[in-house]
């Protein structure tokens, strides 16, 4: 049998996974919700059929989303994290002690019942005490919170889908109002290789850097998604993400990770020459 | 002969012909000349295939809307009964269009019509082409939001006893803002008095096929009334519906549309009102139930972020607002400092957020069919941060919408009349012989005829100020504007 799972990262581009099984399918009201097993990459989650998670290169995502932001800010207590139904954010950031709360929006909860049964490993700390699951839409959450969190973790689906109100100015901006006043906020930026893609994170980062004191991109390669190439943001009220880095103090967490290190975490913030051009257009263009 | 059709709501019978069209792959040697797109690559990759396929000429199998006996007919005569009338005419000028015909239908040159002052352009327009004369019913304001209301019945009352020989009443069902008035107590007050009734339904479509939601004109017992299906209805921009009750001739009103309504008819436009027909009729009912169950949740979020007033039904009074359409989600602006245009331009601008209107106190922002739950808190979220961060004193603020006219001669005559053009600023005391107005919502400030005075010029330059886009002068720049030469004495200068 020749079974395939195919995602198109551009009209002209196909990124293509061989499958042994479709274990998952089924339409929620939001999205449409899959679950492959795979040869090469496990078990492989997809909404709408765009890939979010893979068994095998997962952790980039995770490690690199959440210990970035944890290595900066001297005492990150209270977390909200919007989107991640998979749990794997999650997974990450339970293993902090230091860490009170964690309060978890997503609008969907047919992808956490999903990822419960057929990804328990990931989201097997989404029961841990700290963490607190709200169904809702997280526009409508936020704009209840006030100097509320110093983390807030955007975990979406790329912006052409239901996720598309997380990267709008509103969204950043009720982010803004509900982090602490040396809160950090930390979102998937998307990837800045093919076009329509490149255009949509210059939009956002537009979005953030007009919200918050200090806005940077950093980067990380994840071999699922659409270049292999990923972009998060940093944006912040106080702490800068490569001048407030304490490796030391992080380093004696003795956190084992697989591809976060306090080194790679300032090389992150390096970019392509192509892609500070980009930026500097955003930053200072208009 | 063809065989007797049942025709009911599930069928659509302009869209069915088209597809038997479309299967019988016809060689076209007839207009329209891109011939199903072929020769126009650009706009068929553009529109798409499907689209410039039944782009095409009225022909046997597809009726023609001058004269229709065959499709067009068949879906009149749906739409008529979709919507409880004893005629409906498929429009293809806009609402406009039928919001004329129906004017030049009932009243010919001198004739008196009695109108609330905020009637659309297109109203007044249609005043200019047939030379009736408008006896204005003034609207009640309310003075807290800064906008018109509807009529109160006295006042009607009053100008029909004041104006006995007028042919018709004119009413608002319901307003730009949603405000109605009393529809039935003013059909009876106007055949009591042996004159028709008129509605300018733009804005009611999904008082058809709702529930709880204010009286349709039809139901009402209406003569005509002229129904923008694409706006709540869902039918494409430029389609329109005139509906008419048993008291007025079809043929009559079918001679008026055909004096200026174009020969080639858009089968887009036609097929459109037909399947939009059918989905109101099928499920028009849930659909506005939905509709008002955003626009309340809307309503409540926006209040409860403070400042912004969305208003609702708390407005009704049980006559100058005998009635809200729930589905309108209207917001006065002004106490947190910014006029509705502003924050009309900064949802704009800054959110990627495009609402219907701003006007000097409230914004407008329209909820149909096609709204999502998601989208609302977009909306409601950029306005928290709209106030965060610009919320400033609104003392200075103007909040009045609405000013008296003081009408010196028909729109015809002033429109028509030996005129010259002076600056704004020295306009006052003059009779303008143009229209002024912001554009949406189009409701004339000055219209031909009326004086200009001080306060109508503060009002001009105060909305201009504001960003209000305006429009109606011959000067594209509104700098200048066209008034009858000698004053108010030759407002008669033409009879």
């Amino acid at each position: 049998m020749d079974l395939w799972f195919s995602e198109f990262h551009t009209p002209d581009v196909k990124h293509s996974i061989r499958v042994n099984r479709h274990l998952y399918s089924g339409v929620s009201d939001y999205q449409q919700i899959d679950v492959f097993d795979t040869p090469e990459f496990g078990r492989v989650l997809t909404l709408d059929g765009n890939v979010m998670l893979t068994e095998r290169d997962e952790f980039i995502y995770d490690e690199m989303i959440t210990h970035v932001p944890m290595a900066v800010h001297p005492n990150i207590r209270d977390i909200l994290v919007i989107g991640a139904g998979d749990g794997g954010v999650v997974k990450e950031l339970t293993r902090y002690d230091q860490v009170n709360r964690i309060d978890l929006v997503e609008m969907d909860p047919q992808v956490i019942e999903v990822c419960r049964t057929y990804l328990p490993e990931n989201a097997s700390r989404l029961d841990d005490e700290r963490v607190n699951i709200r169904y809702e839409n997280a526009l409508r959450f936020i704009r209840r919170c006030s100097e509320a969190y110093d983390l807030i973790i955007v975990d979406s689906t790329d912006p052409f889908g239901p996720s598309e109100g997380l990267f709008t100015r509103e969204f950043y901006a009720s982010c803004c109002n509900a982090l602490k006043d040396d809160g950090v906020m930390v979102n998937q930026q998307g990837s800045p290789f093919y076009r329509q893609d490149a255009e949509a994170m210059m939009r956002s980062h537009k979005r953030i850097v007009n919200t918050f004191p200090i806005s940077r991109i950093y980067q990380a390669h994840i071999p699922t998604y659409a270049a292999g190439y990923w972009l998060f943001g940093f944006a912040s009220k106080k702490y800068h993400p490569i001048d407030d880095l304490n490796a030391k103090k992080w380093s004696k967490l003795g956190l084992k990770t697989k591809y976060y290190t306090t080194r790679l975490h300032i090389g992150s913030f390096y970019l392509p020459a192509f892609l500070e051009e980009m930026l500097e257009e955003v930053e200072y263009g208009d | 002969m063809k065989q007797t059709k049942i025709l009911d709501q599930r069928s659509a019978p302009i869209y069915e012909a088209l597809e038997r069209f479309r299967q019988l792959r016809v060689v076209p040697f007839d207009v329209p000349g891109h011939k199903h797109g072929r020769g126009n690559p650009e706009l068929t990759s553009f529109l798409g295939e499907q689209c410039v396929g039944i782009d095409v000429n009225s022909m046997k199998p597809l009726d023609n809307l001058c004269h229709p006996i065959s499709v067009i007919r068949e879906a009149e005569e749906l739409a008529a009964e979709a919507f409880g009338a004893y005629h409906a005419f498929l429009m293809v000028g806009g609402t406009t269009s039928s919001v004329q015909s129906m004017v030049l239908s009932s009243c010919k040159r001198g004739d008196e019509i009695i109108l609330p002052r905020n009637v659309h352009r297109s109203v007044i327009n249609a005043l200019v082409l047939c030379g009736a004369v408008p006896v204005y019913v003034n609207p009640e304001v309310d003075n807290n939001l800064g906008i018109s209301l509807g009529m109160c019945l006295e006042q009607v009352k009053k100008a029909i006893k004041e104006h006995p020989n007028a042919v018709a009443v004119l009413v608002n069902n319901p307003t730009y803002y949603g405000v109605c008035s009393d529809m039935r107590s003013i059909v009876k007050l106007a055949h009591d008095a042996g004159m028709l009734c008129l509605a300018d339904e733009a804005h009611g479509t999904h008082f058809y096929f709702g529930e709880n939601l204010p009286v349709s004109a039809m139901a009402a017992g209406a003569d005509m009334a002229a129904v923008s299906m694409h706006k709540s209805g869902g039918s494409l921009t430029q389609s329109s519906l005139l509906l008419t009750g048993p008291n007025v001739s079809t043929g009559h009103v079918r001679q008026i549309i055909n004096l200026t309504q174009t020969t080639s008819g858009s089968y887009l436009l036609m097929s459109s009102l037909d399947i939009s027909r059918r989905n109101l009729a099928l499920r028009g009912r849930t659909v506005f139930k939905r509709v008002v169950e955003m626009a309340d949740y809307a309503r409540d979020e926006i209040n409860a972020i403070g400042g912004y007033n969305a208003f609702g039904r708390e407005l009704v009074n049980g006559d100058s607002v005998f009635d809200f359409d729930t589905t309108k989600l209207s917001v006065h602006t002004r106490e947190i400092g910014l006029a509705g245009i502003e924050v009309y331009d900064i949802l704009r601008d800054e959110y990627d957020i495009q609402i219907e209107f701003g006007d000097i106190g409230n914004i407008l922002a329209y909820l149909s069919m096609g709204d999502r739950p998601q989208e609302l808190e977009r909306l409601v979220s950029a306005l928290a941060d709209i106030r965060r961060r610009y919320q400033k004193d609104p003392s200075g603020l103007l909040s009045q919408e609405y000013i008296d006219p003081e009408v010196v001669s028909s729109p015809q005559e002033a429109f028509y009349a030996a005129k010259k053009s002076l600056p704004l600023a020295e306009s006052a005391g003059q009779v303008c012989s143009e229209f002024v107005m912001c554009y949406p919502p189009g409701i004339p400030i000055l219209a031909p005829g009326e004086r200009i005075t001080p306060q109508i010029l503060d009002y001009i330059e105060y909305a201009r100020g504001k960003g209000c886009s305006l429009t109606g002068p011959e000067d594209p720049e509104i700098r200048y504007i066209n008034v009858l030469t000698g004053g108010e004495n030759n407002g008669s200068l033409v009879q």
